[in-house]
């Protein structure tokens, strides 16, 4: 499989070096596919984002898009790539279709030439053409963000946090709308707080202070897991997580949905009788014990441990 | 968690010219009780929370909070009551003792129960070393925990949390809950909105607005079961995709 960017040893620190924002990531991310970076705000995302789409240096190392240099060849890379930066950035001032128009000239096209790669999006803001783009909901924004950055039909596609304080039904249709895009061949590297999100990509990499934590396929991380997950329930969920903080051989509980998870060590685990008993002599009513299979959240809680 | 209710709604409307953004909810929620607010963006949720912590008048219909009359009693309707939003809490440039001190003086506390409360807390989230510093300085699940504490600082009966928990790690959004949980536990009633929904599953009723009106409202378990699904997001999916309002 092709690789379409190449990060190698990228460094980048702020305030005179005080802020480290990057220390030492690589990664590459292949052609066509989804690549997610997941992590929480100043895990360094959009510092990545940014230098990968040539508007900031590192201070070491390279990062490479389809084998040119970001700084070096930035004029021939940007024509290609398409940027949606977490915070809302077009014109707020001009109209939807002056947006879109706008984005276009730019990158010396016309909405009607690649219209067919935005018409699916571009359908439901149409009865808002003519609305300017600050007084849009955020999912319309969103989803005008999103066209702009694809009306030159690139080759890859650079989200940040494109589903940032969306709902979840608007999340579920930009996700149906990225697979597309996918689909016809465009590579995306998107970042997502969203642990459902993550399970969509076809790898991903966690990101915390800077560093790489894991990077592999959704399916991997998991399988990857090895310690035993109890999910649990009672009654009282405050009681319940009270009393599973002081459980012997635990490694550590969280809530988690309806249930906490209590993760038992894999050297030594607990027998779901013996967590039962427990609970019971903490006085714990309406108990419910089963072992549940690792997702996406729990192995990047477990690298967070 | 009792049966006190400690907000009651009766057929709470709100009306912007022709566009009904709250039509006719009625609900209660009782004292110590996890609430959940859930819709999808536009369905609502914002305007209903303002009303309810006296910021916006109702067109029609009544409220309740802590006893008092969300027409007519206002301002001490806002003494009852905390709030913690993602998007505004604490002020950056204040230090964290500085906020404190701050948010405590408004709802009138005295010096002296500021000091002693405030030390306590501050050793509770293990700020020792950071309570000079400026809020601005501290990395953001911090922040999330300490506009939480001052939000409750008070003692409120009711505690309006408006999406307070983006953007953090998934053990970090955890410890915040950890600490509503505890909260609620002491009696304080939570009334939360989230686009998580493993986070509407910690809540220990939640009420899904579409279109401005209620469209369910119940214990996540029998949500899930009476519309047959697995899960809190295949419910949301299920009403919000129902929504006729363009946003």
């Amino acid at each position: 499989m092709m690789e379409i960017v190449r990060i190698d040893h990228l460094v980048k620190t702020y305030s005179k070096g005080s802020v480290q924002a990057l220390r030492d990531v690589s990664f590459s991310v292949n052609d066509g596919e989804i690549f997610g970076l997941i992590g929480p705000d100043g895990a360094g995302k959009t510092t990545l984002f940014r230098i990968i789409a040539t508007l900031l240096t590192p201070d070491t190392g390279d990062a490479n898009v389809l084998g040119l240099d970001t700084i070096k060849d930035y004029q021939k890379i940007r024509p290609q790539m398409g940027y949606m930066p977490g915070r809302f950035s077009l014109y707020q001032d001009l109209t939807v279709h002056e947006n879109l128009s706008f984005f276009a000239t730019v990158f010396g096209t016309t909405i009607e030439e690649n219209y067919d790669l935005i018409r699916d999006i571009y359908v439901q803001l149409e009865p808002f053409q003519d609305r300017r783009a600050g007084k849009l909901s955020g999912g319309m924004k969103q989803k005008l963000a999103l066209c702009c950055a694809l009306i030159h039909k690139p080759r890859i596609l650079l989200l940040d946090e494109p589903t940032t304080g969306v709902d979840p039904v608007s999340r579920k249709e930009f996700w149906v709308i990225l697979q597309r895009l996918k689909n016809i061949g465009i590579t995306i590297i998107v970042a997502t707080p969203y642990m459902d999100e993550a399970a969509q990509c076809d790898r991903i990499a966690f990101l915390q202070n800077g560093k790489i934590l894991k990077l592999d396929t959704p399916q991997n991380i998991v399988n990857a897991y090895g310690d035993k997950i109890w999910a649990v329930k009672a009654a009282d969920m405050f009681q319940l997580i009270t009393a599973l903080r002081q459980a012997p051989r635990l490694l550590i509980q969280y809530a988690f949905g309806e249930y906490v998870h209590a993760v038992s060590d894999r050297n030594n685990p607990n027998s779901s009788q013996e967590l039962e008993e427990y609970l019971t002599s903490e006085g714990l009513k309406n108990i419910v014990i089963h072992e549940t299979a690792p997702t996406i959240e729990d192995s990047f809680i477990q690298l967070l441990r | 968690m009792t049966n006190e209710p400690i907000i009651e709604i009766r057929e709470l409307t709100k009306k912007f010219g022709n566009f009904t953004a709250v039509d006719h909810i009625s609900f209660e929620v009782v004292k110590g009780e996890i609430f959940g607010f859930l819709g999808a963006n536009g369905a609502g949720k914002t305007t209903a929370m303002r009303m309810l912590c006296g910021l916006s008048t109702p067109t029609s219909g009544e409220a309740k909070v802590a006893g008092y009359d969300i027409k007519t009693q206002t301002e001490k309707v806002k003494r009852m009551i905390g709030y913690m939003s993602q998007k505004f809490s604490l002020y950056d440039n204040l230090t964290v003792w500085e906020n404190l001190e701050f948010y405590a003086g408004i709802y009138g506390l005295r010096k002296k129960e500021i000091r002693e409360k405030g030390e306590q807390l501050i050793i509770q989230l293990q700020l020792q070393d950071s309570s000079n510093k400026l809020v601005g300085s501290l990395p953001l699940g911090w922040k999330q925990k300490l506009a939480f504490s001052i939000a409750i600082f008070h003692e409120p009966a009711v505690v309006f949390l408006d999406e307070p928990t983006g953007g953090v790690d998934p053990l970090t959004r955890r410890q915040f809950w950890e600490m509503i949980y505890e909260a609620a536990h002491r009696g304080i009633t939570v009334f939360a909105t989230t686009h998580y929904m493993d986070e509407a599953e910690y809540c220990d009723r939640v009420c899904i607005m579409v279109d401005g009106r209620v469209a369910a409202l119940d214990s996540p378990a029998k949500l899930r079961a009476s519309f047959e699904v697995s899960s809190m997001d295949d419910v949301f999916y299920q009403l919000a995709r129902a929504a006729t309002r363009v946003e």
